[in-house]
């Protein structure tokens, strides 16, 4: 059995994405679309909050994958920094974009659905304030990314920036449990006995948020096969000016 | 075609259209960027050819 590790290997990652990609991209397509439009068409309203139930589906699996994508990129930066494999540094670059795009969908689809429900927008609610703060961090992160010309210090920098806004990931999650205060509610899905969330409501949501892994996954392979490629031809440019 | 959505529909629709329009602004600019380098990379790998 070959070894995960063989994926640092940038040709390896090459060849296997190759045709994993076009696979991953059509089901994301066809999973995201399947759990939207069951979830818009064919839901009922919900008795209290009416129609505004269906932004649900955007809205848990965009804030699901906002703080995973976060994670993944914590994870990815702990490889580079420990083992040295580009690949896992390059993965964490491409990756911050789409945790970009999702929290900002998080955050828009939170604001609109707040409004009716909650009467106001925006409140400095702990997990909104700690879901704002990580949209400033994926800022943070892209911009020392562009700002240093050397990929292997920005992927040092980018490592650590990575680790301290962890803190404001885990804190988006579980800030509703730290403070028991503030206008949003704790998780709507949950491990714990008893129902939160009626399968009517459930099942599609969890297509749709497969379907938002499947797009994340798809777009982190894509974005690291660019990455790879744009750091193979910087080396080549470096070694054309040598000569 | 569209289900009633009611007093709240404006509030439902515009979280649908503006999200699906970041989901493809993003997948385009992902898409853009990757055949940008591919480009790029190919002209380079070409002319290093040409000179070796």
């Amino acid at each position: 059995m070959s070894s995960f590790w063989e994926y640092a290997n940038p040709r390896k990652f090459m060849r296997t994405t190759n045709w994993l990609l076009p696979l991953v991209a059509a089901a994301s397509v066809v999973v995201t679309a399947t759990g939207l439009i069951w979830g818009f068409f064919f839901t009922p309203d919900d008795f209290r909050q009416g129609s505004t139930v269906k932004i649900i589906f955007l809205h848990v699996p965009a804030a699901l994958m906002a703080i995973n994508a976060w994670i993944m990129m914590l994870v990815a930066s702990l490889v580079w920094v420990v083992r040295r494999h580009h690949v896992s540094a390059l993965a964490a670059k491409a990756a911050a974009p789409v945790g970009l795009v999702m929290t900002l969908i998080a955050l828009f689809t939170g604001a609109v659905w707040g409004q009716p429900m909650w009467g106001t927008w925006w409140a400095w609610d702990p997990r909104l304030t700690s879901f704002l703060i990580l949209f400033l961090f994926y800022l943070g992160y892209i911009a020392l990314w562009a700002a240093i010309d050397d990929p292997d210090t920005g992927a040092d920098l980018t490592a650590v920036l990575c680790l301290v806004g962890t803190v404001f990931a885990l804190l988006s999650r579980y800030a509703a449990f730290f403070w028991s205060q503030g206008l949003h509610q704790g998780a709507s899905l949950s491990l714990q006995p008893g129902t939160r969330v009626d399968w009517a409501y459930k099942a599609p949501l969890y297509v749709s948020m497969s379907g938002f892994v499947l797009i994340f996954v798809a777009l982190v392979l894509a974005g690291t096969r660019t990455e790879i490629r744009a750091r193979r031809m910087k080396a080549l440019v470096a070694r054309e000016r040598m000569a | 075609m569209i289900p009633d959505l009611g007093r709240y529909a404006s509030e439902v629709l515009s979280a649908y259209v503006v999200s699906l329009a970041l989901l493809a602004g993003v997948v385009a600019w992902y898409w853009l960027r990757a055949r940008a380098v591919r480009s790029q990379l190919d002209q380079v790998e070409q002319r290093q050819e040409r000179t070796e």
